[in-house]
C-alpha cells in the first residue's frame, strides 16, 4: 500500500503559554527578539459563550475557546464552518478533584453541572455552542503523546475528508493531591489550522511522517521546561519553525518509539 | 470511503462474554440487567454489570495498569480469540504498523474515587499505589492494549462521551485510507464507577426500572459497563464472501447543549446523512438501524425525529440498550458488534423491556427480534457534548 503523505497548509496560529499570553507573544520570543519572562497563564473571558455557559466555563474551558478562536481570527476563516480536533492528556483537573472529594464523602449527591463539565469532550462541547460549528469534532487523549495523536487525527481529516481541520491541544494543572501525581505546572496550548488547499493567508506547508529520532529541544532552558512539563507543547519545535518561518524537518515527541518527523515549507 | 475489512471482533457486556453468548440473548431477547448492586452505590436503578471482572488478573509486566477498566479490557481482548488475531496481525504487517483506536468516557476513573477514600489524613496526599496514567487517565485504555500486545504504532484514545467507541472507528478508518497503518485495533470499554452512576442520577436521567428505549412511558437509562474490540483492515481482493464490512462513518456536532440533544435532531440527522454518502448509500440501502435509544425521553425523541425524517417508517429500527444498557463510551462499538451479529447471523435484534413503542415517533420499531436477511445496517451513537456519530456495516457479496 502506498502511503499518502499526511499533509496540510498552516493557515493559522493560536498559542497561550505561562508568559506568552498570545501567538504574537510567543512569535517575538521564539525569534529571539524578546526575553522570556516566565509568568502565569492569563485565560481570556469567553464573551462568544452566552452568560449562562460564560459563568460556568471553567479554566480549561476558557483555554481551549482563546485559542481556537485565536487561529482562525489569525485565518480570518469562520469559525462555524471548521471540523476540529481537541487533544488533551486530561480534562478540567479541578472539577475532577472536587466530583472525587465529594464522592468520597457520605453525601454522593454531587452536582449536575459538575457532572457533564466532567466529561474529556467538555470544552469541544462548549466550542460547539459558543461558534454553531456542526462539523465533525473529535476529542483524544494519548496522555504525553496527546499533541501527536491530534496531529495525526487532524491531517487525516484534512487529506482524506477535505475538511479544514482545527487543531486545539491544550493542557491544565490538578489541584492537589493529583497535582502530585500529574505535576502539569499551568494552562498551556497551541491551535493549528489546517487546510487541504493552499490560501494567500497560508504561512506554511507541513508534511508528518512516522520517525524514531530523539526530538528537537530548545536551546532556551525555560521554553524547553514547557515542552517537556506541558504535553501540548511538546509541539514548541515546530512552533519555532513556524515563528522563523524556516523550512526543514523537526522531529516532535510522541509515543515511544515512535516519533514524527515534520517537514515544514513556509510560504 | 473505500469498504474496509473487519476480520475479527469480539464483544462482553452484561448479555454475556463473546459473540455466542450475546447472539444467544439476542435472539431470545433477554436482557442482562438488575437492580445496582455496585460496590458501595445507593441509588434505586438498574445496571448492566459484566460478570466476573475483577476475577482477571493483569500479566505482571503489566501490574501498573490494574483497575476496572483494564480488567475489563483484557477480559474482552481474550474472548473470541481476538488476542491470537492482533498478534498475528502485527506479525504478518510488523507491531509499528498497526495502530490503537480505542474509545472510552470515564475509562479507571473508578481508581481515582476509591484512591480518594484513602488519603493521608495529615497531608491529604493520594496512597502511593494509586497509579495515575495508567489507570485513571484516559489514555490508560489504549496505552494498555499497546503494550498488551507490544504495539509500536499510533495510539490514541477517543473521548467524546457516549459516541467515543463509534469514533474511534472513523479515527482509524482515515489512518488505514492513508496508508500509515496496515491495521487497527479499534473498540471501546466503559466500565461501572461512582462518577457516572451518582452524576447521571444527579441529572435525574437514570431510570428506577430496567431502561425502556422508545417507550411511551421510558423514563432514563441504565448506567452498564462492556469490552469491544474489532480488528480493522484494508480489503484484502479475495475476502471471503460474507466477510464483515466497515462501509461509513458520519459525524457531527449538535452545538446546541452540553447534556440535551438537539430538539429536532439536527445533529443526529447529519450524522447518518454523513455516513450513508461515506457508504455510498441511500437510506432505503439500509435494512437495519440499531439506534442510540438511550431511553430518557429527549434522546429518543431527538433521534426518532432524525431517522423518521430519512427513513419514515421502511427500515427495521431498535436500540438494543434494554438488553445491554447503557455502555457509554463502549456503546458505540458494542452496537457496531451487535450490528455485525445482524449481519452475520440473519437477526435483527429487538428492544427487551419496550412495551409500547411512542407512537409520536413514526419509525419502525421493533419490539421482538426477528430471524431476517440483514445486508446493510447503521448504528447510531450520540454523547454530551452534542458529539454525533454514525456508523454503516455490511457483508461482502
Amino acid at each position: 500500500m502506498s502511503q499518502t503523505p499526511l499533509t496540510a497548509w498552516v493557515d493559522g496560529v493560536g498559542f497561550l503559554a505561562p508568559g506568552m499570553p498570545d501567538w504574537p507573544t510567543a512569535c517575538a520570543i521564539l525569534r529571539g527578539e524578546q526575553a522570556y519572562t516566565p509568568a502565569p497563564s492569563v485565560l481570556p473571558v469567553p464573551n462568544v459563550l452566552p452568560p449562562a455557559e460564560r459563568r460556568r466555563a471553567s479554566r480549561v474551558v476558557k483555554l481551549a475557546l482563546a485559542l481556537g478562536l485565536e487561529a482562525a481570527a489569525h485565518a480570518e476563516t469562520d469559525v462555524g464552518t471548521l471540523a476540529t480536533v481537541f487533544t488533551a492528556s486530561g480534562a478540567d483537573g479541578h472539577n475532577c478533584h472536587a466530583l472525587c472529594e465529594q464522592l468520597a464523602t457520605d453525601d454522593r449527591r454531587i452536582s449536575p453541572t459538575r457532572f457533564h463539565n466532567s466529561v474529556h469532550n467538555a470544552a469541544a462541547g462548549y466550542w460547539g455552542i459558543a461558534t454553531g460549528a456542526m462539523a465533525p469534532c473529535q476529542v483524544l487523549c494519548a496522555f504525553d503523546a496527546s499533541f501527536g495523536a491530534g496531529l495525526l487525527d487532524a491531517l487525516a481529516q484534512v487529506v482524506v475528508d477535505r475538511w479544514a481541520t482545527l487543531l486545539i491541544a491544550y493542557d491544565s494543572e490538578y489541584p492537589e493531591p493529583l497535582h502530585r501525581k500529574r505535576p502539569i505546572p499551568d494552562c498551556a496550548g497551541v491551535a493549528l489550522l489546517l487546510t487541504p488547499l493552499q490560501s494567500v493567508r497560508s504561512l506554511a506547508r507541513i508534511a508528518v511522517t512516522p520517525g524514531t529520532d530523539a526530538a528537537a529541544r530548545l536551546a532556551d532552558g525555560e521554553l524547553e521546561s514547557l515542552r517537556t512539563t506541558i504535553p501540548a507543547l511538546r509541539s514548541l519545535p515546530l512552533l519555532h519553525r513556524l515563528a522563523r518561518r524556516e523550512g526543514g524537518s523537526v522531529c516532535l515527541d510522541y509515543l515511544p518509539p515512535m516519533q514524527l518527523r515534520v517537514d515544514c515549507v513556509p510560504c | 470511503m473505500t469498504p474496509l475489512l473487519v476480520s475479527a471482533y469480539t464483544l462482553t457486556t452484561c448479555l454475556g462474554r463473546g459473540l455466542a453468548a450475546t447472539l444467544a440473548s439476542l435472539r431470545a431477547g433477554s436482557s442482562g440487567l438488575a437492580p445496582c448492586a455496585f460496590e458501595t452505590t445507593a441509588i434505586a436503578t438498574w445496571i448492566g454489570e459484566v460478570a466476573a471482572v475483577d476475577d482477571q488478573s493483569l500479566p505482571a509486566t503489566l501490574a501498573r495498569y490494574d483497575c476496572r477498566n483494564n480488567r475489563l479490557a483484557q477480559l474482552g481482548l481474550e474472548t473470541d480469540g481476538l488476542a491470537e488475531r492482533v498478534r498475528a496481525a502485527a506479525a504478518r504487517y510488523g507491531s509499528h504498523r498497526i495502530g490503537v483506536f480505542l474509545g472510552t468516557s470515564t475509562g479507571g476513573i473508578l481508581q481515582a474515587e476509591l484512591a480518594y477514600r484513602r488519603r493521608d489524613p495529615h497531608s491529604g496526599a493520594l496512597p502511593d499505589d494509586f497509579i495515575y496514567r495508567n489507570t485513571h487517565n484516559p489514555f490508560s485504555l489504549a496505552e494498555f492494549a499497546r503494550d498488551y500486545f507490544d504495539l509500536e504504532g499510533p495510539a490514541m484514545t477517543v473521548s467524546t462521551a457516549c459516541s467515543s467507541s463509534a469514533k474511534a472507528f472513523a479515527a482509524a478508518a482515515r489512518q488505514l485510507a492513508c496508508g500509515s497503518i496496515d491495521a487497527a485495533l479499534v473498540g471501546g470499554v466503559d466500565s461501572l464507577c461512582l462518577t457516572t452512576l451518582y452524576g447521571f442520577a444527579s441529572l435525574e436521567l437514570t431510570s428506577s426500572q430496567p431502561c425502556r428505549p422508545y417507550d411511551t412511558a421510558r423514563n432514563g437509562i441504565s448506567v452498564a459497563e462492556g469490552a469491544a474490540f474489532a480488528l480493522l483492515e484494508r480489503l484484502p481482493e479475495n475476502a471471503r464472501p460474507g466477510s464483515l464490512l466497515l462501509l461509513g462513518y458520519g459525524e457531527s456536532s449538535d452545538a446546541y447543549h452540553m447534556s440535551s440533544p438537539h430538539p429536532q435532531g439536527l445533529g443526529a440527522r447529519m450524522a447518518i446523512e454523513a455516513a450513508l454518502h461515506s457508504a455510498g448509500l441511500c437510506p432505503f440501502d439500509i435494512d437495519y438501524i440499531n439506534l442510540h435509544g438511550t431511553a430518557t425521553p429527549s434522546n429518543d425523541a431527538a433521534e426518532g425525529q432524525a431517522v423518521a425524517a430519512l427513513f419514515g417508517e421502511r427500515t427495521p429500527c431498535s436500540s438494543t440498550k434494554g438488553a445491554t444498557g447503557h455502555t457509554l463510551g463502549a456503546a458505540g462499538a458494542v452496537e457496531a458488534l451487535i450490528c455485525a451479529l445482524a449481519l452475520t447471523h440473519e437477526l435483527l435484534p429487538g428492544s427487551p423491556h419496550t412495551r409500547t413503542a411512542d407512537p409520536a415517533i413514526p419509525i419502525d420499531y421493533r419490539l421482538t427480534p426477528r430471524p431476517a436477511r440483514v445486508r446493510r445496517a447503521l448504528s447510531n451513537s450520540f454523547g454530551f457534548g452534542g458529539s454525533n456519530c454514525s456508523l454503516v456495516f455490511g457483508v461482502s457479496a
